[in-house]
Formats: C-alpha cells, sequence, structure tokens
C-alpha cells in the first residue's frame, strides 16, 4: 500500500521503544517552579504577581502582553520568591517568576470524558476560554492557539487536522496521549472544530503508530464524531505543519505564510488535551506530558510534568544520568548532551536549571557515541541537503550567506521559510553544521532586515 | 596571398577602431574634479566603511562635494583632517580617535566554565545556545571580533579574552558589529572610566558566576558627584559618559573592581607578540 507523504525528507532512527510502552505517570509536585513570561510566541506575558504573594495553582500570574500572546498561570500553591531573568531552554533569558511550594496541590476533579462538556459553549466562549487557559500549540514552536482559532474575517477555515506523527526521534509523549486518552483527544479536536465552524477533522498518524489509530478510532466512534485518520509513511519531518498539510490534503502553504491561507488548522495531541481540560475541569495549562529519554538516562519516562519543573529534578525523577562507565564504547568522553526536544530539532542546554515551559516535549539526553565530536570539512558540493530539504530549498547555500551574514542574499534565496527540521545537517557528508549557520542568518535577518 | 588579405583586414580593422577609441576619448570626456584625485592620495584607502559611505573613493567624492565632513575618516584620524583641510583649503576640524574598548574581563581564570560547546567555533553560533561560561552575558571567546578586524588591532590573549592594540585600532567598529553579546563598544581615546561588565544578574547571582562581575551594590553611582553621571540599569553600572568625570572618585571603592579609571592597556602589537611567542616556546 502507498501511503501518503511529502516530498524529500529522511529516515533517522527513531529510538521510539525505550518509552513508546512506558504509561504517562504523575510526576512528584517540584518544591519550587521557575515559570519564565516568554513561553510561546509573539510578545511576553506581563508579570501581574509581585515577591512575596501568595499564589494559588492555577493563578493567573502574567497577563497576555498583546494580541500575540497568551497568559501563564501558577503552576503550584506556593509564594512567589522572586521575579528576575532566568535562564530559558529555548536560549537566552527570559523575565520569569520563581514560587516556592507550599507542598499542597488543587484537586481539579474528575469528569468522565463526554461531548455534553462542549454544549455549555458556544463558539466564541469556546475561543475565550481556551485564550483564558494559556493554551498554546505543544509541538514545540508554541503558536498561541486563542490567536490560530481567529483568523481575520475573510478566511474560512474548513479543515482541522490533528498532527499525531511526533516524527522527532525519542519522543512518545503524543503517540502515549493518544493510546491512554484517546477520548481527551477527540473532545478537544471537536471544541476547536466547533470554536472555528470548520466541516471536516483530519488525523494524520504515521505507521509506526498502529495502536494510537485504533484506539482514536474507538473513541470517535464511541462519541460518535466523525473524524478521517490518514495513515501516513514514517518519515521525518513528517509532522511539521507545511509537510503534514501537503501528505493529509495535497495542499501548498505559500512560503511565509500560515496554513489558514489554505483554510487549514493544524493542532498538536498535546494542545487538544489541555483543551479538553481547560474546558471540563476550568484547569488552565500548567502541566503537560514530556517524555524524558535518550541513552544518558537511566530509566526513560512519559511524565506529567508542571509547567516550571526545573530539568534537574526531572533528570533525578528518571533514576539521573546513566555513569559513562555503563556504556560500552568507552573511547568516547563521558560527556552528556542535554536537549530541550529531540535530537533533530531540540535546542541544546547549557544549565540544567531551565525549566520545563509549555512547548517542552521532551528532555532528550544523549552521551557515548550518539555524541561523538565531528570536525566539519569543505562543502563538496553533492548536493545532499537538496535532495532532502523538505521545504526546496538549497541549505548549502543558505548556511553560507548565514556564516558570512549576507543578508540581502539571505533574504532572496528565502532563508526565512527554512523550518529548522535539521534534515541538511544530519545528511551532510562533511558534517557541516548547516542548520546552526541557517539559524545565525536567521537571527541576523530579524535585527537588520 | 591569403596571408596578405589576413593582415591587411586585422590590420585595417584594428586602425578603425583605434581611431573610433581616439576620437570618443577626446568628445566623450568626463571631467572629474582634480581634487578628489587629490583626497584619494591623502585618504588611507582602508576601505574600512567606519566613516559610514561603502569605500574612501565614495567618500572623497562626498568631500570634494561637501556632503561629508571633513573629520568623518575615522580611519585617519586628526592628521588626515588637517590634511584634507589644507589640500582643500577649508578649516580643519578636530577629529576625535575612537578606540574599541572590551567591557569583559571575566576570562577563562575569573569566569566558570560548565558546559562544553561543541557546535561552530564562532560566537554567532554559540550564542544561540549560551557558550561554554557559567555568565551568560560574557565574551564567548570564539573570536568572531579578532575575524572581523582588517588590521590585525586584535588577538585572543592566553585568558580567552580578545585584546585590543593601541597603535592598530582605527576606530572602525567592525568588532563591535561581530560582537553577538555588544560587549565591544567604541569609545573616544579622552575616556578613561569604563564598566568592565555587562551581567544584568543580581549581586550574588553574578557574584558566583564571575570574580569580576558588576554586582550591583551603587558605590560608584553614589561617588559619583555629578547627577545621572552613572546610573543603575537592572543591577549594573552604566556610565553617561557625557557627564560622568573622568577620574578616579567613581573607582576606588568598587568591590570586585569592574569599574575602572584609566586601566585600558594600550597594548602595542609587537610587544603583545613576542610575549605570546615567549609563552608559546615555553622560555
Amino acid at each position: 500500500m502507498n501511503l501518503k507523504t511529502f516530498e524529500r525528507g529522511i529516515h533517522p532512527s527513531y529510538h521510539k521503544g525505550l518509552t513508546s510502552e512506558n504509561r504517562i505517570e504523575k510526576a512528584e509536585l517540584p518544591k519550587q517552579v521557575i515559570i519564565p513570561l516568554r513561553q510561546h510566541l509573539g510578545a511576553p506575558s506581563d508579570v501581574i504577581v509581585k515577591k512575596g504573594d501568595l499564589v494559588q495553582e492555577g493563578q493567573m500570574i502574567g497577563e497576555a502582553g498583546g494580541y500575540v500572546s497568551a497568559p501563564v498561570h501558577a503552576s503550584i500553591n506556593g509564594k512567589v520568591k522572586d521575579v528576575v531573568l532566568h535562564t530559558h531552554p529555548g536560549g537566552g533569558k527570559s523575565l520569569a517568576v520563581i514560587i516556592d511550594g507550599d507542598g499542597t496541590e488543587k484537586d481539579w476533579g474528575l469528569v468522565t470524558p463526554s461531548l455534553s462538556i462542549l454544549d455549555k459553549f458556544t463558539g466564541e466562549e469556546l475561543k475565550g476560554a481556551i485564550g483564558e487557559a494559556g493554551i498554546v500549540g505543544m509541538g514545540g514552536a508554541a503558536f498561541p492557539t486563542y490567536v490560530k482559532l481567529s483568523p481575520p474575517k475573510e478566511r474560512k477555515i474548513d479543515t482541522v487536522i490533528l498532527n499525531g506523527c511526533e516524527c522527532e526521534p525519542y519522543l512518545t509523549a503524543d503517540h502515549r496521549l493518544m493510546v491512554e486518552q484517546a477520548s481527551k483527544v477527540i473532545i478537544g479536536l471537536e471544541a476547536i472544530k466547533r470554536s472555528i465552524g470548520a466541516s471536516k477533522i483530519f488525523i494524520g498518524i504515521e505507521d509506526n503508530k498502529k495502536d494510537a489509530v485504533s484506539t482514536l478510532n474507538q473513541a470517535a466512534k464511541s462519541l460518535s464524531i466523525e473524524v478521517e485518520i490518514v495513515i501516513l509513511e514514517t518519515k521525518y519531518p513528517q509532522g511539521a505543519e507545511k509537510m503534514l498539510i501537503k501528505a493529509v490534503t495535497g495542499q501548498v502553504v505559500p512560503v511565509g505564510k500560515l496554513p489558514l491561507e489554505v483554510g487549514v488548522l493544524v493542532n498538536n495531541v498535546g494542545t487538544t488535551v489541555a483543551i479538553y481540560d481547560a474546558l471540563a475541569l476550568g484547569k488552565p495549562l500548567i502541566e503537560r506530558v514530556v517524555t524524558i529519554s535518550g541513552n544518558g538516562i537511566k530509566t526513560p519516562r512519559n511524565l506529567l510534568l508542571r509547567v516550571g519543573t526545573s530539568f534537574a529534578e526531572v533528570i533525578e525523577q528518571c533514576g539521573g544520568v546513566i555513569s559513562p562507565e555503563a556504556l560500552s564504547d568507552t573511547d568516547t568522553p563521558p560527556e552528556l548532551e542535554i536537549l530541550n526536544g529531540g535530537p533533530m530539532m531540540g535546542v541544546a542546554q547549557s544549565t540544567i536549571q531551565v525549566p520545563v515551559i509549555k512547548g517542552t516535549s521532551g528532555i532528550t539526553l544523549l552521551t557515548g557515541k550518539e555524541i561523538k565530536p565531528k570536525k566539519y570539512s569543505p562543502c563538496i558540493k553533492c548536493s545532499s541537503c537538496v535532495t532532502v530539504c523538505p521545504m526546496g530549498l538549497i541549505p548549502l547555500k543558505i548556511a553560507d550567506m548565514g556564516r558570512l551574514g549576507m543578508i540581502d542574499d539571505l533574504k532572496s534565496w528565502d532563508a526565512m521559510a527554512c523550518i529548522e527540521c535539521g534534515c541538511c545537517s544530519f545528511v551532510c557528508p562533511s558534517k557541516r553544521p548547516l542548520v546552526q549557520w541557517i539559524r545565525v542568518g536567521k537571527v541576523k535577518l530579524r535585527e537588520l532586515g | 596571398m591569403i596571408l596578405i588579405i589576413a593582415v591587411l583586414t586585422m590590420g585595417g580593422l584594428g586602425l578603425f577602431f583605434a581611431i573610433g577609441l581616439a576620437i570618443a576619448s577626446k568628445k566623450l570626456k568626463v571631467k572629474e574634479d582634480p581634487r578628489v584625485k587629490k583626497v584619494m592620495e591623502i585618504l588611507p584607502m582602508t576601505n574600512c566603511g567606519a566613516c559610514g559611505v561603502p569605500g574612501c573613493s565614495t567618500f572623497a567624492v562626498g568631500l570634494v562635494k561637501g556632503d561629508i565632513a571633513i573629520n568623518a575618516c575615522v580611519a585617519g584620524g586628526q592628521e588626515v583632517a588637517d590634511l584634507l583641510a589644507k589640500a582643500l583649503g577649508i578649516d580643519s576640524a578636530t577629529s576625535v580617535r575612537m578606540l574599541a574598548v572590551v567591557l569583559c574581563r571575566g576570562g577563562d581564570k575569573e569566569t566558570r566554565k560548565f558546559a562544553t560547546y561543541r557546535g561552530d567555533k564562532t560566537c554567532a553560533s554559540a550564542d544561540l545556545t549560551g557558550g561554554e561560561k557559567s555568565c551568560s552575558y560574557s565574551c564567548l571567546g570564539l573570536s568572531d571580533c579578532v575575524v572581523s578586524c582588517e588590521f590585525g588591532a586584535m588577538e585572543m590573549n592566553d585568558n580567552g579574552l580578545p585584546v585590543v592594540f593601541y597603535d592598530k585600532c582605527i576606530g572602525c567598529g567592525a568588532c563591535a558589529k561581530a560582537c553577538p553579546r555588544d560587549i565591544i563598544e567604541m569609545h573616544s581615546e579622552s575616556m578613561k572610566v569604563f564598566v568592565y561588565c555587562k551581567n544584568k544578574d543580581k549581586g550574588p547571582i553574578a557574584k558566583k558566576h564571575c570574580d569580576v562581575a558588576c554586582i550591583g551594590c551603587g558605590l560608584c553611582v553614589k561617588d559619583c558627584n555629578v547627577e545621572g553621571g552613572i546610573v543603575m540599569k537592572n543591577n549594573l553600572a552604566v556610565i553617561n559618559y557625557e557627564s560622568c568625570p573622568q577620574d578616579d572618585s567613581t573607582t576606588k571603592r568598587c568591590p570586585t573592581k569592574c569599574i575602572l579609571f584609566d586601566e585600558e592597556p594600550k597594548q602595542i602589537k609587537e610587544v603583545f607578540s613576542s610575549k605570546a611567542m615567549k609563552v608559546a616556546s615555553g622560555s
């Protein structure tokens, strides 16, 4: 059977077996949380608490700082210790609220997932509730969902796609959510569909997650919601928004435009569950499922973590870092690479005192031969990167322009269209850090252009 | 016969075009201001771009037209400004010598290294993830500034910090642009007081990460007898270079010695290089 997919892309080794059978576990209540005010695309939130304030779990501590923005909420009960600049897992620094917990937690109650919870909301109220709960796209880019659901009047969105691909190696958080909480996912999707008045729901899943297909099918049937499940080829980056749309509906989103240009809305699995929680329990986005995996961690797990838990605490709950002696390849230095996200798109961290944020889908710890230092050599113009770039760009050119800071050329060669998926660096036989250079170029473009 | 025809044809064609070109060069001659050539001879011809125009020839044309000030050539300084004024028969103006100042003293000895950076060895790339040092405002030490300097006026010292050579720096500002953390600033030579730190963390955190960090104690602000000469912005002392007195009254009590008076080393390149050679050869 020919499965639907997009053009180009790569087939990395997925390593999903480490956690794909592990049930989602609730993590221990953290003693302290660090909640950055920049957890989404757009303007950072404006802080509305001050040092010494007592806060409740779920209380808003930062208001949306503009139209493209989202509020943030306290994830534990406790006292605000300070509001300071703190290292951000996405790089750089951001103002963050540090809360010392008092060891108690709020009981949000339990509701049997059913469609009746949506009946008390009108379309606009749905959007409002989603905005209030501070829900953002939880696949990584963290685009505020409220903004996504409010397209300009002349644009009609008729298709909602659930992104169940999770093409990033190691990560299984979305996979487990689809298997364990399928009905919540379906209800969240229905809420999105109702709030924008769409007519069709697609679910795109890679063919390595067959169990999720059956649970979602069952859930949809028992809730009598019509969804079309599209099984896609397992290929990276299948879960990139534009690739997914191409694979599922065949439409191509123009460069530099949002999917709403072709009347499509893509949502992540985690986001739909967060929407369900917000509507059914009134619980804002203060918890998320994170996969902690890689060959550097003792016990890989799928954990339900509070936003703001520090990486250090998370790693401790997973049994800590594997000792270098335990690895078979002893010729490599006992170094460790900690990534916020998966190995393809994750950002390497320089400290473990960084918090889990709304966009953290995984924490990957790599060591030993997985991170063997590579020395790059000159480009041999083999065009491997061109043949895999899902966006159809010329990575070797754009990377050099980024490295040399050629602003005008970067613009005309569409550097901004790059989704930083990492396919080009992955296949480069000269081991050139192409994505890193392109990122440097994009930073320069944003500053100057 | 064929040989003669070929020679005559080529010769005839050559003669025809030669006459054409000779006439064109007389008739279509563009008059160039003779002063432009004169100015070009005086200019340092470094094409550094510090004056704001793309190169020295554009500068010369602009200067003759009167669009550019007489003292605008940064690389040439006072000497060139005077010569230009003499050549053009106009009044000279004082030119201020600008120098690059590296406002971070947190080298490998003063800061803590707590991560290994294995990406591309440029500051611009390293800044995306955070670099190796615990202070996230410090010099990344991967020498983007040294690479950007076209005058050989910078080098890294054995402490992992860039050094500006007093004798070579012409003040073009390329290094300041290349630094992703804005540690290098361009200042006039007459400035003596600098805060050698960019750390905006609160005192205890800053102190933990670096021995010579500004801890935001505010002593220099109190000692400054000019209102607003030094201000505290985000736990960092910031000097107002227009009003801050250029003496040691503000710098004496600094507990971490990060605000200093007249401490720019004024390194001479040859001295530095010979010292570096000695260290390298172990003598």
